[in-house]
C-alpha cells in the first residue's frame, strides 16, 4: 500500500512530458521572456517618452521635464517606503495621511521658526505613525496590514485636523520651501532629495543583510521564521521606514505650496501603490527593486503630464492608468507561470 | 552498528507530550538519537512525526516531557535556539526562498557581513560567501551551475540539494530532514540520498522522515515507528525487518 503511494509520488511529470527535443530551447526562451519582463518598466517609460516627444513639442523641454520631476517626486518618495512594506507582503494605506500629519505635527509642536527643527519633527511625526502601524501589526498580533493602516489613515487625518483646528498653517521655514520648490542648477531639489533617498534604500535593500532578510521574509514568511530571522523586528522597521519616507513626501509637498495643511496628500496612498505595482513589484511579496519602483512612479507622472500636454481629459487619464495597472498585475502572474515552466523543464533536463 | 549505545544519547526525548486544542499530537513519546546515527522516523500521516521534528527544531515546545542533549535538559523557545545548539532542519516544502539566489539561501541568517558594529545593516560580503560556498559544495559534491541564479528557477532536486547542503554546512551535531526526497525524480533522489548518507562521516547525526521505505532501508541505521502520537517500536533498518516495520506503521498484528 505504501509502496504504491511512493511510486506514484517519486517520479512526477514524466508521463505527460512534452516531446523530448527542444526542452532546452523552451527553457531558454522562457528565461528570455522573464528577462524582458524584468526590463518591462524601463521599456514602458522609454516608449512613453518617445511617444509624447513625437506627439507634443513641449514634452522634451527643460521646463516641462523639471515640472515633471518636481511633480513626481512626492509619489516617488511615497513609493520608496511603500516598496519596503510591499516586499514583506504588507501594504501601507496610511501614507496619504502621513503627508499632512507629519508637517502639521512639526508646525504645531515646534512652530515654523526653525527649519531644521521643523524637518526633524516632521520626520519624527512620520516615524510615529509608522511605529504605531508596526506595533499594532507585530505586538498587537494583527497581521492584516491593510486594515490596520486603513485605521491609521483615518486616525492620522483626524489627528492632523485636531492639531490645527481644521485650518492650514500658511508659511513654512525657508529650508522647507527650498527643499520642496528650489533648484540646484537645472535639477529641482525635491528630485535630488528623492534621488538620495532612493540611493540609500537601494543600498540597504541590495547590499545589506537586513535587505536580504526583507526579501526572504516576503518570499517565504514561514520559512523565515523557521530559519530564526527576527521577523517581528524586520516588519516593525519596514513600517517605520514607510512612515519616514511618507514624511519626506510631506516635507516636499509643504515646501512646494509653502503650507502645512492636514488635507495635503489625500488619495496619495493609492498613487504610491500604483507606482509600486507599475514598477513590477509583486503584491505577493519578495519581489521588486528600488530602481524599478522609481521608474514606476515616473511612468505614472509621465502619463499624467504627457496626456495633459495633449489636452486629453483627466477622466481618460484615470482610465489609462487603470489599464496599465491591470496589465502590470497580469504580468506578475505571467512571470510566476513562466518561472514554474522553467523549473519543470530544468527538472526534465536533469532526469534525462 | 555503533558502539555509542552505552553512553548518553546525543539527543533524547522522554515522555514527550504535545496537544493542539483537542488533538493529541504526541502522547508520551520516547525517542533517542545516538552519535553518528541515522534514525528514520516512520508512521502514517498524523502519527506525530512532523510534530516531533518541529519540537527538535524549536518550532513547537513540549507541553510535558523532556528534551535532552548530551544528557542535559534543554528548552528551545525558538528555531534560533535549536540552530544555536547545532541542529539544522530541512523542511519538506519550506526549505528554500524561491525569490533569492543559491548563495543567499545557503547563508540565510548567517550572512557574512562587515563591519560588525553595523549589525544587520552591515555590508554583505558576497565574494567571501561565494568562496565559502565553493568549498562547501565541492566537499559535499553538490553541483549547481550558477550559484547566483534564483533558486526558484531550479529543479526540485537542485533546490533540495542546496537545502541539505545548507544544513550540512552549518549543523555541528544533528541534521533533521522532513521528506527530503518527496517530489524528486529518481536520479535527483539518488543525489540527495548520497549526500545524507555521507553526513555521519562528517560528524553529524541524522533524523529522517520519509515515506519511501526503499530510501529508508538504504540510508538509515535504525527506524523508530510512531502511531497515534506514541512510539510503537524500534528496529534496525534492514531488509529483513521491512515487513515488521510496515506492520508496525499500519498497526496490523505481527506475523
Amino acid at each position: 500500500m505504501i509502496r504504491a503511494f511512493i511510486e506514484r509520488r517519486s517520479d512526477p511529470g514524466t508521463e505527460h512530458a512534452p516531446a523530448p527535443p527542444g526542452d532546452g530551447q523552451q527553457a531558454a526562451s522562457a528565461r528570455l521572456l522573464l528577462a524582458v519582463i524584468r526590463l518591462g518598466p524601463t521599456l514602458l517609460l522609454a516608449i512613453l517618452a518617445v511617444v509624447f516627444t513625437v506627439a507634443s513639442p513641449y514634452f522634451l523641454t527643460s521646463g516641462n521635464l523639471q515640472n515633471l520631476g518636481a511633480q513626481s517626486s512626492i509619489v516617488m518618495a511615497l513609493a520608496l517606503g511603500q516598496l519596503i512594506v510591499v516586499l514583506i507582503r504588507g501594504i501601507d494605506i496610511s501614507v496619504g495621511s502621513v503627508i499632512g500629519f507629519s508637517v502639521v505635527f512639526a508646525a504645531v509642536v515646534g512652530g515654523t521658526g526653525n527649519g531644521w527643527q521643523f524637518l526633524l519633527l516632521a520626520l519624527l511625526g512620520g516615524a510615529l505613525i509608522g511605529t504605531i502601524n508596526g506595533a499594532v501589526i507585530v505586538w498587537g498580533r494583527l497581521p492584516q496590514p491593510f486594515i490596520v493602516t486603513l485605521a491609521t489613515l483615518g486616525a492620522a487625518a483626524g489627528a492632523a485636523q485636531l492639531l490645527t483646528d481644521g485650518t492650514a498653517v500658511v508659511g513654512v521655514p525657508e529650508l522647507i520651501t527650498t527643499i520642496g520648490g528650489g533648484e540646484l542648477g537645472p535639477v529641482p531639489t525635491p528630485v535630488l532629495l528623492v534621488g538620495a533617498l532612493g540611493l540609500l534604500l537601494w543600498y540597504v535593500t541590495t547590499r545589506t543583510q537586513w535587505g536580504r532578510w526583507l526579501y526572504a521574509l516576503g518570499g517565504n514568511p514561514e520559512g523565515a521564521t523557521r530559519m530564526g530571522l527576527p521577523v517581528g523586528r524586520i516588519t516593525m522597521a519596514a513600517f517605520v521606514i514607510s512612515g519616514v519616507t511618507a514624511a519626506c513626501a510631506g516635507i516636499i509637498a509643504a515646501g512646494r505650496t509653502n503650507t502645512a495643511t492636514p488635507l495635503a496628500g489625500t488619495g496619495a496612498e493609492l498613487d504610491s501603490i500604483i507606482a509600486v505595482v507599475i514598477g513590477g513589484a509583486s503584491l505577493f511579496g519578495g519581489r521588486g527593486t528600488v530602481v524599478n519602483v522609481l521608474v514606476g512612479a515616473l511612468i505614472l507622472g509621465t502619463i499624467r503630464n504627457g496626456l495633459d500636454l495633449l489636452g486629453v481629459s483627466p477622466y481618460m487619464q484615470q482610465v489609462a492608468v487603470g489599464v496599465i495597472v491591470l496589465a502590470a498585475l497580469e504580468l506578475d502572474v505571467i512571470r510566476r507561470r513562466l518561472e514554474e515552466r522553467v523549473k519543470r523543464l530544468t527538472a526534465l533536463e536533469v532526469e534525462r | 552498528m555503533n558502539s555509542a549505545t552505552t553512553t548518553a544519547p546525543l539527543l533524547q526525548i522522554t515522555g514527550g507530550y504535545k496537544t493542539f486544542g483537542h488533538v493529541t499530537a504526541l502522547n508520551g513519546v520516547d525517542f533517542q538519537l545516538y552519535e553518528g546515527e541515522i534514525v528514520a522516523l516512520l508512521g502514517d500521516n498524523g502519527a506525530g512525526k512532523s510534530t516531533l521534528v518541529k519540537v527538535i527544531a524549536g518550532v513547537h515546545q513540549l507541553d510535558a516531557g523532556e528534551l535532552r542533549i548530551d544528557g542535559e535538559a534543554v528548552h528551545f523557545r525558538s528555531p534560533a535556539d535549536s540552530r544555536g545548539a547545532g541542529i539544522e532542519t530541512v523542511y519538506q516544502d519550506l526549505a528554500v526562498f524561491d525569490n533569492l539566489d543559491v548563495l543567499a539561501n545557503m547563508f540565510m541568517g548567517r550572512e557574512h557581513r562587515t563591519p560588525r558594529w553595523l549589525g544587520p545593516l552591515g555590508y554583505l560580503r558576497n565574494r567571501q560567501m561565494l568562496a565559502a560556498w565553493k568549498t562547501a559544495s565541492a566537499e559535499l559534491q553538490v553541483t549547481i551551475p550558477d550559484p547566483r541564479q534564483p533558486i526558484g528557477l531550479m529543479s526540485g532536486g537542485q533546490r533540495q540539494a542546496v537545502a541539505v547542503a545548507r544544513a550540512a554546512a552549518f549543523a555541528s551535531r544533528v541534521v533533521v530532514l522532513d521528506e527530503p526526497t518527496a517530489a524528486l525524480g529518481i536520479r535527483e533522489s539518488r543525489q540527495v540520498i548520497e549526500l545524507v548518507r555521507s553526513l555521519p562521516e562528517r560528524g553529524m547525526s541524522v533524523v529522517l522522515i520519509s515515506h519511501n521505505m526503499e530510501h529508508v532501508l538504504q540510508i538509515a541505521d535504525r527506524a523508530t515507528v510512531l502511531r497515534q502520537g506514541r512510539v510503537v517500536g524500534n528496529a534496525a533498518a534492514s531488509k529483513e525487518n521491512e515487513h515488521r516495520l510496515v506492520s508496525m506503521i499500519v498497526g496490523s498484528p505481527q506475523r
